[in-house]
């Protein structure tokens, strides 16, 4: 039920008081309300529930976790490798990994 | 499609299932919330995935389980007037009540339509004129801009055949109570994301701080839930116990607060009972007096309501998390999708749903899932 869905703004009109869009969802259009988001403009994302836009996207926030998920791995190699004690390998200095209890 | 896809991303979710072998030194017990996330995780066997010993516990974050049976009862008592036009949710429709649900009377000729949106109720009453149109307002925190603006349209309005059924309930108070119960076992929450989308999360800030639980607004795709987890894990590495934000994308510390607005304007905090758990005070939504008039529990006379559970359900243990589908002896032999005994195995978001889904502890699976996360233990 609180099922949301990201969908792009494609269409806007005015319904009486309410502001309302067409949002594609990967090609399906449905109708959605945008009394929640006034500050929507025409090909923002916003996330869509029973028929509510309830927030808009934020694109840089996006690319901010994405960047940060993949950097995960770029850690996780600098503290095996800093694990291994090698001194010669490029990259930051890593703290040792932790221990985990009763590993051999 | 854009903000999804890049979420299910295979490699980056073996990257993060990684990570979190990686930092995790015990076992822990956390809690999603949400039911749509409980789906993912089930559906994708990321619960699975995970070190020995850390375990997910699903909440009870699923609208239509947690609906009390009597007003279940009420819907139906309302929908089978003749002058009545019953409008829900789909999800409603299969929930059983004591004797029947909404799908069977509306085969035996009562007025019973879904809709998409609370709106296409108002609708349906501008439309029909002599006709009463009731609509089951339920729903969390996500869905209570929705059915608030069908309310306050419908004063707008003037119109006086539209009326609601309300049976709105509020995650913070249900983490609260579950954290004060003697038999709590959960570490750390991963807090529902498009609850917070609306609300914010600074009423989950005083919970984190007194019982000293890490609290992660976390997102609804396969990495949004390994990164809520990782991020949960490593608090509780550390020790830390503060309210932390995965779905930045989607919230806001403050929330939605012209949302806000029109759920303050339409609904006042007070007591409500949950399915399977019992009354919780100040966990749910009422009207305001200002709006009584919409109520459809005083427009209609719906006589004494005597509920009856199936004796076989153990929809209570399973929504407080302290028993899982596979401890049930109904599961897959009693109950399933088709002939569900309790409203769990019917919703989309009910734990029961996904477990069956899955294909979990049923002879022939049901499903396979997206990724192959399990991790081979050196």
């Amino acid at each position: 039920m609180c099922l949301g869905i990201p969908g792009k703004v494609v269409e806007i009109r005015d319904d009486g008081p309410l502001r309302m869009a067409r949002v594609d969802f990967g090609g399906v259009r449905k109708e959605a309300c945008l009394a929640y988001v006034p500050e929507v403009v025409l090909g923002d994302y916003v996330i869509v529930h029973v028929g509510f836009a309830i927030s808009q996207l934020d694109e840089e926030e996006a690319m901010k976790t994405l960047e940060m998920l993949r950097a995960i791995d770029a850690e996780g190699v600098a503290m095996e490798l800093g694990s291994m004690g090698d001194d010669s390998t490029a990259g930051p200095p890593a703290a040792p990994p932790p221990q985990l209890p009763g590993a051999v | 499609m854009k903000y999804i896809d890049e979420y299910r991303n295979v490699e980056l979710a073996r990257k993060l299932v990684d990570e979190i072998h990686r930092v995790t030194t015990r076992p822990w017990a956390l809690m999603e919330v949400c039911g749509g996330q409980t789906h993912t995780l089930v559906k994708q066997g990321i619960d699975e995935a995970l070190p020995a010993g850390v375990r997910m516990i699903h909440g009870p974050g699923c609208p239509v389980c947690v609906t009390p049976l009597e007003q279940i009862d009420k819907a139906l008592a309302i929908a089978a007037r003749p002058d009545v036009i019953f409008t829900s949710y789909g999800d409603m429709l299969r929930v059983p009540g004591s004797t029947t649900d909404l799908l069977s009377l509306k085969a035996r000729g009562a007025d019973v339509r879904i809709v998409y949106s609370p709106l296409d109720a108002v609708r349906i009453a501008v439309a029909n004129p002599d006709r009463q149109v009731v609509f089951f307002a339920i729903g969390f925190e996500t869905t209570a801009p929705a059915n608030a603006m069908a309310v306050w349209q419908a004063a707008r309005l003037g119109l006086d055949n539209f009326s609601v059924l309300v049976s709105h309930v509020l995650v913070p108070p249900a983490m609260r109570a579950i954290l004060e119960s003697p038999t709590n076992q959960v570490q750390a929450f991963l807090a529902a994301g498009h609850v917070c989308a609306v609300m914010g999360w600074t009423e989950y800030e005083p919970i984190a701080a007194r019982y000293h639980v890490p609290i992660v607004v976390t997102g609804f795709e396969p990495l949004d839930l390994l990164e809520g987890i990782l991020m949960a894990i490593r608090q509780l590495e550390e020790g830390r116990a503060v309210v932390e934000n995965q779905y930045a994308r989607a919230v806001k510390r403050e929330g939605n607060r012209q949302a806000q607005e029109t759920v303050f304007r339409v609904f006042d905090v007070g007591d409500r009972k949950w399915r399977g758990i019992g009354m919780i005070a100040s966990s749910g939504y009422h009207l305001r007096p200002e709006f009584a008039r919409f109520d459809a529990e005083t427009r209609f006379d719906v006589g004494t309501i005597t509920t009856a559970e199936h004796p076989a359900c153990i929809a209570g243990e399973i929504l407080q998390g302290t028993k899982t589908p596979l401890d049930c002896t109904a599961y897959g032999v009693l109950c399933s999708p088709r002939k569900p005994l309790g409203a769990p195995m019917v919703s989309s978001e009910g734990v029961c749903s996904a477990y069956h889904a899955a294909g979990r502890g049923l002879a022939a699976p049901t499903a396979v899932p997206l990724y192959e996360l399990t991790r081979r233990e050196p």
